[in-house]
């Protein structure tokens, strides 16, 4: 993401704020997030307007801060994750953000420099002065087009001037009302709506969003891709018992025991929960699970379940509703957009039986889960039908090789086999 | 809970749940997941929203029953008489 614009403030200068407040809303090229603060203080104000795009980095408002080690700003983060705890860099006071006035580039009131006396009489001649002429000869000098070109100007105000400019108008085809003729900003004809054109749709800027990254990723990225069949009976038949002692409201679904294996493998083998980056591989702090939903209509998001390995079954499952349905609502939080150390897809439900995933750069695993089907299966030399579920193991070379990557498919295995203890 | 009030129930669960789903242009034996794209989550929150509004239960094993709109009210309407 490189810039963002600012949809709403949420808080006003003033405002006492404490570490992950929801400070505004902003709209990336992927969905409307809501932004939190990383510092605690008071707002002392707002450097941008609600309305404005910003530049990843530009600074957003400037704080007061109770810990006055820490230079005091909010700024835009890069929505890519980090390695290190997200938090806002904070920016030296003097740099300047898109709300900083930039030095006017007035020509400073000189004598003109006039090498002829053929253009000194020209310009005498066409009743100019030559202050009022602009030189394009070597070093600003004035030259005879210069004098003619000034000469043939239609005398027109300031501002029909420049609005003339901005519309594309040529003055010479305006008649003037103002003295000697000259075109006042009332003489130009009335503008007429501008031709709508196109505009890029969210739906659109989604797509590109996913074609950079999907581009980048088969660019950068060399693969290896790992399958394993994983027999489900024990965990279906434990989450059928388990859904039928507790209210709708509270059911699980098989995507959440999937989930919880991943997070807990993750967090068991933590070469494949990081990032890849110029200094190789860096471990991500805990695990932080992006969760691969798709937004009817527009396409896919995979923000993350903030520490995945460390909620119990009923809370992940709490979590993973409320992290979808908040993604199709548009209102995720910008921490849960930049900070996945892994990605889970799962295509369940009516999907394929099994799923070539792509990695999300810069982490290096992507677990995919296929379609629960009944499947034939040998159990004890005898055929039986046993739900059965496909993962899928996409890494990043660099990062792994296919042992370590397989080991990882292996402990999600084992993790599925005994459901109580998920 | 006549099959109309069924009906009625459980579009607006569906709208509820999928706001983006046309449910307009949906026919009372179309697929509900192939034709508005639902998946478990959004099943479950249907179900959830159902169970708000009418207080029934539907239990986990009956989910194959509740595939079109017309199967849905259908079963609604069984379940609200038994209850």
């Amino acid at each position: 993401m490189e810039e963002a614009t600012i949809l709403q403030w949420r808080v006003s200068p003033g405002a006492a704020v404490a570490k992950g407040d929801i400070v505004a809303l902003i709209d990336t090229e992927k969905s409307e997030i809501e932004l939190e603060i990383w510092d605690t203080g008071t707002i002392v104000d707002l450097v941008v307007t609600e309305g404005e795009v910003v530049r990843v980095g530009a600074p957003l408002a400037r704080l007061s801060v109770t810990d006055a080690s820490i230079p005091p700003a909010a700024s835009l983060p890069r929505l890519a994750p980090r390695p290190t705890p997200p938090s806002m860099e904070p920016l030296p006071r003097e740099r300047l953000g898109p709300g900083a006035a930039t030095p006017s580039l007035r020509r400073p009131a000189h004598q003109p420099a006039v090498h002829s006396p053929l253009v000194r009489r020209l310009a005498e001649n066409a009743h100019l002065a030559l202050s009022d002429v602009v030189g394009t000869g070597p070093g600003d000098s004035i030259t005879r087009a210069d004098v003619e070109r000034r000469a043939r100007r239609v005398p027109a105000s300031p501002l029909a001037r420049r609005l003339a400019a901005d519309r594309n108008l040529d003055l010479a085809a305006v008649a003037g009302s103002g003295p000697d003729s000259a075109v006042l900003a009332t003489d130009l004809p009335p503008e007429t709506a501008p031709e709508p054109g196109p505009t890029p749709s969210k739906a659109t800027t989604m797509r590109i969003a996913i074609a950079n990254l999907m581009t980048r990723s088969n660019r950068e990225i060399p693969h290896y891709h790992l399958a394993q069949d994983i027999g489900l009976a024990a965990a279906m038949a434990w989450l059928e018992t388990t859904n039928s002692e507790v209210g709708v409201a509270r059911r699980i679904l098989p995507a959440a025991l999937l989930l919880r294996a991943s997070a807990l493998a993750l967090a068991k083998h933590p070469e494949l929960n990081g990032f890849w980056g110029n200094d190789g591989f860096q471990p991500g702090e805990g695990v932080q699970l992006g969760v691969a939903v798709s937004i009817r209509g527009r396409g896919l998001i995979a923000p993350a379940i903030i520490d995945a390995d460390s909620l119990a079954l009923p809370d992940l499952m709490a979590a993973l509703r409320d992290l979808v349905n908040r993604a199709r609502a548009g209102q995720l939080k910008g921490s849960e957009m930049s900070s996945a150390t892994a990605t889970v897809t799962n295509l369940g439900d009516r999907g394929p039986d099994l799923v070539h995933g792509v990695i999300h750069p810069p982490q290096v695993t992507l677990i995919g889960f296929g379609r629960i089907t009944q499947r034939p299966v040998v159990v004890d030399g005898t055929i039986v039908a046993h739900p059965v579920v496909t993962a899928t193991l996409a890494a990043d070379h660099r990062a792994t090789d296919g042992d370590r990557g397989a080991r990882l498919l292996s402990t999600i295995d084992q993790l599925l086999q005994k459901p109580d203890r998920l | 809970m006549t099959n109309d009030e069924a009906r009625k129930i459980v579009v607006a669960a569906i709208s509820s749940i999928a706001p983006d789903a046309d449910t307009e242009a949906l026919a009372g034996d179309d697929d509900l997941f192939d034709a508005l794209e639902l998946d478990s989550m959004d099943q479950l929150n249907i179900v959830v929203a159902v169970n708000q509004e009418t207080g029934l239960e539907i239990p986990e094993r009956d989910y194959p029953k509740l595939t079109t709109v017309d199967r849905f009210a259908g079963y609604l309407v069984g379940a609200a008489s038994a209850g």
